[in-house]
């Protein structure tokens, strides 16, 4: 039976299909060629390796669970999710721009979108020719994007869009922003903003320490016209853009275990060849604990993911599996990434081992796609019944 | 994708028969390169074996998929002698683009270069392939013997390693350049068919895509049995034993600036190794 070309101590290759495992295979074999060697500079220089949307568009990584005739993969979602956890183990930038692409761009157009809309944009965003960004949250409005001031106001058939988006993923880069607006009567609605638009700016957000090698935005809107043909005619109230969430996030529980592994084999590899005392620093006793704790919760990890890929296949996944998914992993990976920063010592802050970069970046997972926090609250509120977080 | 130029073939884009081309490629499953040999009971054990397509084949694969893709159309069929698990490989040659396969079971059979060569010459023979590529040696046994027994056998011609290819324009004929010693290569004009060893270098082998790994397990495998192709051909080579290589002698490090490591270096040629 085929293996996985990842650390599986639990033997969950066995648990995959072929196809599964080749899909893993052949990511891996993708980032260890094309997104290591390109990284680090990117990430000291804050840019985002724009070369390889070209690159990832073409082996369909882009939208790729998505059906084949809008020329997507249509993978199942388990593939998806072992496709984030390689792109992950690269750089959480590449695994959130591939996110930001296929499950809050594509996937909104795909279930909320009239025809036209998806001919005209799924199989542009699917190769890569144009790029998207999803916005949502606002300055005032974050954990809680359901009091967002951002108005659309129907004019004739046109739509009249004006407020701001802050924190927005490939907002600068876009070509397309699905944007969240209330119309007159406080309803959420999604619209397809364009490059463009008059009155419509995307400045960059500099000078950020985490996601370095990712695009962040703002996005304003000076009364931008957006015609009636560019609403998302399905996509009506909170709920919209939250489905498109639980599909990103889905992903995030499977992303998180991909930077976890690349800590944890790192300071594995680091740990048995660093002498100190004449001997390896993981003949340590405080060392090897460390170690087979991130080990450990990186397969139990990997069994959740697993399970909760199933269960989505299957369409019994739930909001709140998923929120256990990516509160889980994010805040284990979270962990893994300072334990592998300690076990590498001083090197551990140096941009030559992929540890910092990785540590830097998952504060952004950890807090972005619903915080910790958020998630732990409404996995609150659906085994009490009792809503915490108003 | 490819992950680099690509060679310059020459086709006529009138000719018709370029979109019949039918190109064989010879593949062999073998174990990663990073694999720790271990023996038990004089054979190899195989329990932690990783298996990896040999990586001069990719290059033979990458070689077909352009040659079909330039000429517009025709077939990539990838012929593999082993054991099931092999067909794993073979799996991952469709998903970057081949079209068909076909394995010659070699369950229970020991073999060597020549009964190797025979049984997948038997099978292209059935195949009657425009062209052949094939890596120009396995890195498992490292013989570089089987395609051109395969050549031999065919009674066609074969040149390996090949660093360039090119074919004219009405498909007859091949110019390859293959690497002698010196750095001098030798330029050779080949007709078709013929078999060609792939050296690394040829091109850069692509990436299996999504959409191709999702396709690659409904295209056409066949299996044929390695026992009735050899028609009770047996080897002629014996393996008596297996035994590793002595344990490498543990080499030295030398700290410091050049100068004083290169003063370091001779004192120890002269002083521990006595050799200078
Ligand atoms: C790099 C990056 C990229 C991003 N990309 C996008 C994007 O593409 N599109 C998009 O729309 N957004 C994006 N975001 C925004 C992200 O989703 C928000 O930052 C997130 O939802 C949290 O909102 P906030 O930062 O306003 O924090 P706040 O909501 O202000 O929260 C601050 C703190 O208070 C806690 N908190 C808040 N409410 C409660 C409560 N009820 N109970 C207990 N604790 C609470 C939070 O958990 C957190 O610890 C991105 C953010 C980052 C950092």
């Amino acid at each position: 039976m085929a293996q996985v070309s990842s650390l599986d101590y639990f033997n969950i290759s066995e648990l995959l299909s072929e196809d599964e495992v080749m899909i893993q295979r052949a990511t891996r074999e993708f980032v260890d060629h094309e997104v290591l060697p390109v990284i680090s500079k990117h990430h000291r220089d804050a840019t985002f390796p724009t070369e390889l949307i070209p690159k990832m568009a073409e082996l369909g990584f882009l939208g790729s669970s998505l059906p084949t005739e809008y020329g997507c993969a249509g993978l199942n979602n388990v593939a998806y999710g072992l496709l984030m956890q390689e792109l992950e183990r690269g750089d959480s930038g590449i695994r959130s721009f591939c996110s930001v692409q296929g499950a809050l761009v594509m996937y909104p157009i795909f279930q909320f979108g009239s025809d036209e809309q998806k001919k005209k944009w799924l199989p542009q965003l699917a190769s890569g020719k144009k790029i998207g960004c999803f916005g949502l949250t606002e300055p005032d409005f974050g954990s809680n994007p359901g009091g967002m001031k951002t108005r659309a106001r129907k004019k004739g058939n046109d739509w009249i869009l004006s407020g701001a988006k802050m924190w927005i993923t490939n907002g600068s880069m876009a070509d397309v922003a699905v944007v969240w607006a209330k119309d007159d009567d406080g309803v959420i609605r999604g619209f397809l903003v364009e490059k463009g638009m008059k009155g419509f700016s995307a400045p960059e957000m500099t000078r950020k320490f985490s996601l370095r090698a990712s695009v962040t935005s703002e996005l304003v809107f000076h009364d931008v016209v957006v015609p009636e043909s560019n609403r998302l005619p399905k996509a009506e109230g909170i709920s919209s853009p939250l489905k498109c969430l639980t599909q990103a996030r889905y992903g995030i529980a499977w992303g998180a275990l991909g930077a976890a592994i690349a800590c944890y084999e790192t300071a594995l590899s680091y740990a048995k060849s660093r002498i100190q005392f004449d001997k390896p620093i993981a003949g340590f006793q405080l060392i090897q604990e460390k170690l087979v704790w991130m080990l450990t919760e990186i397969t139990k990890g990997q069994l959740l993911a697993l399970q909760l890929g199933r269960l989505k296949d299957q369409n019994k996944a739930k909001f709140t599996h998923v929120s256990m998914g990516k509160m889980n992993n994010v805040r284990i990976a979270r962990e893994i990434t300072h334990l592998a920063r300690e076990i590498l010592g001083a090197n551990g802050i140096l941009d030559e081992y992929p540890v910092i970069r990785h540590m830097m970046n998952i504060e952004s997972v950890y807090t972005y796609e619903g915080t910790n926090e958020m998630h732990t609250l409404i996995l609150g509120a659906d085994i009490t019944g009792i809503e915490a977080y108003r | 994708m490819s992950r680099g130029d690509r060679f310059l073939l020459d086709l006529s884009p009138e000719g018709g028969d370029e979109k019949n081309m039918k190109i064989g490629v010879l593949l062999k499953q073998v174990p990663d390169t990073a694999t720790k040999v271990k023996i038990v009971n004089d054979a190899i054990d195989e329990s932690e074996v990783k298996w990896v397509i040999n990586p001069y084949d990719e290059y033979a694969v990458e070689a077909a998929l352009r040659l079909k893709e330039k000429a517009g159309g025709g077939e990539v069929v990838i012929v593999t002698a082993g054991p099931a698990r092999a067909v794993e490989t073979m799996r991952q040659v469709l998903a970057m683009g081949a079209d068909r396969g076909i394995r010659i079971d070699t369950a229970g059979l020991t073999l060597d270069p020549y009964t190797t060569a025979v049984m997948l010459a038997a099978a292209c023979k059935d195949e009657q392939f425009n062209i052949i590529f094939a890596g120009k040696q396995a890195v498992d046994d490292d013989c570089a013997q089987v395609h051109i027994g395969v050549a031999e056998f065919l009674q066609i011609p074969h040149v390996s390693p090949i660093e360039k290819f090119e074919l004219n324009a009405d498909l007859t004929q091949a110019v390859v350049e293959r690497p002698v010693s010196g750095g001098v290569k030798e330029v050779i004009e080949v007709k078709l068919p013929a078999v060609f060893g792939c050296e690394k270098g040829l091109n850069e082998p692509r990436y299996a895509s999504l959409p191709g790994i999702m396709k690659a397990k409904s295209k056409p495998m066949k299996e044929l049995s390695g026992r009735d192709l050899l028609q009770g051909k047996t080897p002629l080579l014996a393996q008596s034993q297996y035994a590793l290589p002595p344990e490498g002698r543990k080499g030295k490090m030398i700290s410091g600036t050049a100068h004083e490591a290169a003063k370091e270096l001779v004192r120890l040629l002269r002083e521990e190794a006595k050799v200078v």
